[in-house]
């Protein structure tokens, strides 16, 4: 019988309980924070207004060394813990959502598989370029027919001497058209079900490769998001991922890890939502006083304030479990609650707003247009919930 | 940023989890109904160091952190909430306050026997017109030579029929208001001195909850915890660290009443299943294990300031009513998935689920937190 009988994260016995950050982890994350605010905050309503795609803002994220925190040093990469990349994309996404999303597929669902599963030849090859954001990098597993249920893909890639030969075609891909290699999950036996799919990198211009039109959607709506297309596309066999029949693994692994950066994404929105709620409820007067003077309003903010406490401490929690076998549960506990405790928050902040909340001239508008998809992208909050139940189920 | 337990905390909490399961669990269902007070728990708990969890050993504590306290508050109440409040009071609102606010004369002679359970304390703070807001207090205590006499009503007082020793909060001069009060450390024994029967409550039954009264009762003035007005000082900081064992304890009632509902819906079939191989159960189960772990880390983060000597004021508010408000949802969940059977007392979740209740009340209500959170959320951070 399945009882949980161990408290939180870590069941081995260690050094002891420690909420504070690095001395590292401190700087990064103030260092980030100044960054979004003097170089991405500038034009953000145009660019979400025009849809625009901020290419120089990830040259220079890339320079800076955003876009591949985790990567080893010895590929380009910056070699952070995942602690430390999880405070980036949550300052980042405080600003922008839309650029945190395509932070968080670069560095999350594109080049972390490569580092956990690529030949020592595939990393060196791709690895610098993604790592210093020469290129970036995006993540094709969901199909028009396979979104939650990813076992049931259909795009195929049949062997060819030393190729893959690939056919069929991914929804929902972030940075298409715009990034260079994407990690594709594709069915390699058809007879093997579930294990036979495989993990392949597919380069932007390998011959047979496609973009589709930009898709129209209710927020993020300066990140990219398109279909692509497999078209007798032809790549190098040693762009093979693991080994064959291993893509759904490889999948779920770079899921369970890319969770904590969508958790991430979610407490940097929630917390900018509470922060425009606070200003805004300092500086609004009604009947004579500011309406922060409303108890009703305080405990909203108060609500707010404590959900984003546990949000965090959920995901800093599952990043340092991050190599236990509690990992899995813990991450998705993280992406759940975060997610959705994100949405409450922006609900609530925007109602603090009033009637001008539902204006574009004020930032909570945005904010919760780009919240709504955090319980759905990287497995919606149902698939979370299916992962936590079989892990305390133990099935 | 490191979530993992010393050597010493592990053990301790396996050391604990024996205890609750050996010496507290045959009881708890009894003492629900009987409301009878445990002293024989309260007693073993002191010989093992549990009456004072982080005092120094010097004062006849255990010598642990505070971090280490919520580990016993959480494993107790994981097999009886009233147990775990008693605990949580002797600890927190007695010992805790004697630590900080006694002189060294005082501690040797009451924080020494309390904090080694050879005596339990009560925390005598609210009345009956004075609760979340406690400058309204009515009793007085006024000095008369080398002596003050104090004359008043306390209610709801947790160990109030078996305390030995009372911190008792009265004003000096009413017309103060909250700068008027001032604490006493009360013997139970002296003159002046009575406490009403237990009194049959929702939850947590018995906890020997009851009212006390003064009467003309007469202690010396060296038995004055800090100094004239100090009161409400020191009980607003006592109050801000017992919120972190009434969080250990949400947490610990909650984990007792999933664990109860996890097993539950493995054995019991319905249409030819398991109620796990339910959805709607595997996602009950999913929200109730992610709420509680998000309790618990909060739970450890205040445990954590606190020891740290960092600000803890607002985590510890944050823990408190997230926990709390947790462990009514998880409680209530966990009764739902047991079905008819779970509102039967021949299981133990209805008991989980009205222990539950008290923790979003005592110690500062819901909405006494979120008062404390606005103020720093809006006006101090």
């Amino acid at each position: 019988m399945a009882v949980l009988t161990e408290p939180v994260a870590d069941t081995a016995a260690g050094t002891g309980v420690d909420f504070s950050f690095s001395e590292d982890q401190q700087l990064v994350r103030d260092e980030v924070r100044r960054f979004a605010e003097e170089r991405i905050r500038p034009g953000i309503a145009e660019r979400d207004r025009q849809h625009t795609f901020p290419m120089d803002i990830f040259q220079e994220m890339g320079e800076m060394g955003l876009l591949g925190m985790l990567v080893p040093e010895e590929y380009g990469g910056g070699g952070v813990d995942t602690l430390t990349y999880l405070l980036a994309v949550e300052e980042i996404s405080r600003v922008d959502p839309a650029v945190a999303v395509t932070m968080s597929v670069t560095n999350s669902v594109c080049c972390w598989p490569i580092v956990h599963f690529g030949s020592e030849e595939l990393k060196r090859r791709v690895l610098p370029d993604l790592a210093s954001g020469k290129v970036l990098g995006g993540f094709g597993l969901t199909e028009p027919g396979a979104g939650s249920d990813a076992g049931s893909l259909k795009t195929t890639a049949r062997r060819d001497g030393d190729f893959w030969v690939l056919n069929g075609e991914k929804a929902w891909i972030t940075n298409a058209g715009f990034a260079k290699y994407f990690v594709v999950v594709v069915r390699t036996n058809p007879e093997a079900g579930k294990r036979g799919l495989s993990a392949i990198v597919v380069p932007a211009d390998a011959p047979g490769f496609s973009v589709g039109q930009p898709e129209e959607k209710m927020g993020l709506k300066s990140s990219r998001t398109a279909q692509i297309y497999f078209s007798d596309c032809r790549v190098p066999a040693a762009n093979l991922l693991g080994e064959e029949g291993q893509g759904l693994k490889i999948a779920l692994a770079t899921l369970d890890h890319s969770r904590l950066g969508i958790g991430a994404q979610a407490a940097g929105i929630h917390q900018r939502a509470l922060e425009l709620a606070v200003a805004y409820a300092k500086e609004r007067v009604q009947f004579g006083q500011p309406i922060a003077a409303n108890q009703a309003i305080q405990f909203k903010i108060a609500q707010m304030a404590t959900e984003l406490a546990a949000s965090r401490a959920l995901t800093y929690a599952a990043a340092v479990a991050e190599h236990t076998p509690r990992a899995g549960r813990l991450a998705a506990q993280a992406k759940v609650y975060c997610s959705e405790a994100a949405n409450r928050a922006c609900q609530e902040s925007l109602q603090i707003h009033g009637g001008n909340g539902f204006h574009d001239d004020y930032e909570i508008s945005r904010l919760y247009r780009d919240v709504r998809v955090t319980t759905i992208y990287e497995g919606t909050s149902e698939m979370q919930r299916m992962v936590i139940a079989r892990h305390l189920l133990q099935r | 940023m490191r979530i993992e337990l010393t050597e010493e905390q592990k053990l301790l909490q396996e050391t604990v989890r024996r205890f609750a399961e050996e010496v507290v669990r045959p009881r708890a269902k009894e003492i629900d109904e009987s409301g009878e007070f445990p002293r024989p728990f309260f007693d073993q708990a002191g010989e093992l160091g549990l009456a004072g969890v982080a005092i120094p050993e010097e004062y006849g504590g255990a010598g642990m952190d505070t971090l280490s306290y919520c580990l016993v508050i959480e494993e107790i109440s994981r097999v009886c909430a009233t147990s775990g409040v008693i605990l949580s009071v002797n600890n927190s609102l007695v010992c805790d306050p004697l630590l900080k606010f006694g002189t060294e004369e005082q501690k040797k002679e009451f924080l020494t026997p309390l904090a080694s359970g050879k005596k339990l304390g009560c925390f005598a703070l609210t009345e009956p017109g004075a609760g979340s807001d406690p400058a309204g207090m009515r009793t007085t205590a006024r000095r008369d030579g080398d002596d003050y006499v104090l004359n008043g009503n306390k209610i709801f007082i947790t160990n109030g029929t078996d305390a030995d020793v009372a911190l008792v909060f009265a004003s000096v001069d009413l017309a103060l208001k909250h700068k008027g009060i001032t604490c006493f450390i009360v013997p139970a024994d002296s003159p002046g001195y009575s406490h009403g029967t237990h009194e049959f409550k929702l939850g947590v039954n018995a906890s020997g909850t009851t009212e006390l009264a003064f009467e003309d009762l007469r202690i010396p003035a060296r038995y004055r915890l800090g100094g004239e007005g100090d009161g409400f000082k020191v009980a607003m900081a006592t109050l801000d660290g017992g919120r972190i064992g009434i969080a250990a304890q949400a947490v610990g009632i909650a984990q007792g009443a999933f664990e109860e509902a996890l097993a539950y819906s493995q054995e019991r079939e319905q249409f030819g299943s398991h109620l796990s191989d339910f959805q709607a159960i595997q996602f009950y189960l999913a929200d109730m294990s992610t709420e509680l772990d998000a309790a618990r880390l909060l739970t450890w983060k205040a445990a954590w300031a606190k020891e740290n000597q960092k600000r803890y004021s607002l985590e510890a508010a944050q823990a408190k009513l997230f926990a709390s408000e947790m462990a009514q949802r998880v409680t209530n969940k966990a009764l739902q998935i047991h079905g008819g059977y779970g509102y039967t007392k021949e299981y133990n979740v209805e008991r989980y689920f009205r222990d539950a209740r008290i923790t979003e009340i005592y110690e500062g209500t819901s909405e006494i937190q979120k008062m404390v959170i606005a103020d720093w959320v809006l006006n101090k951070a």
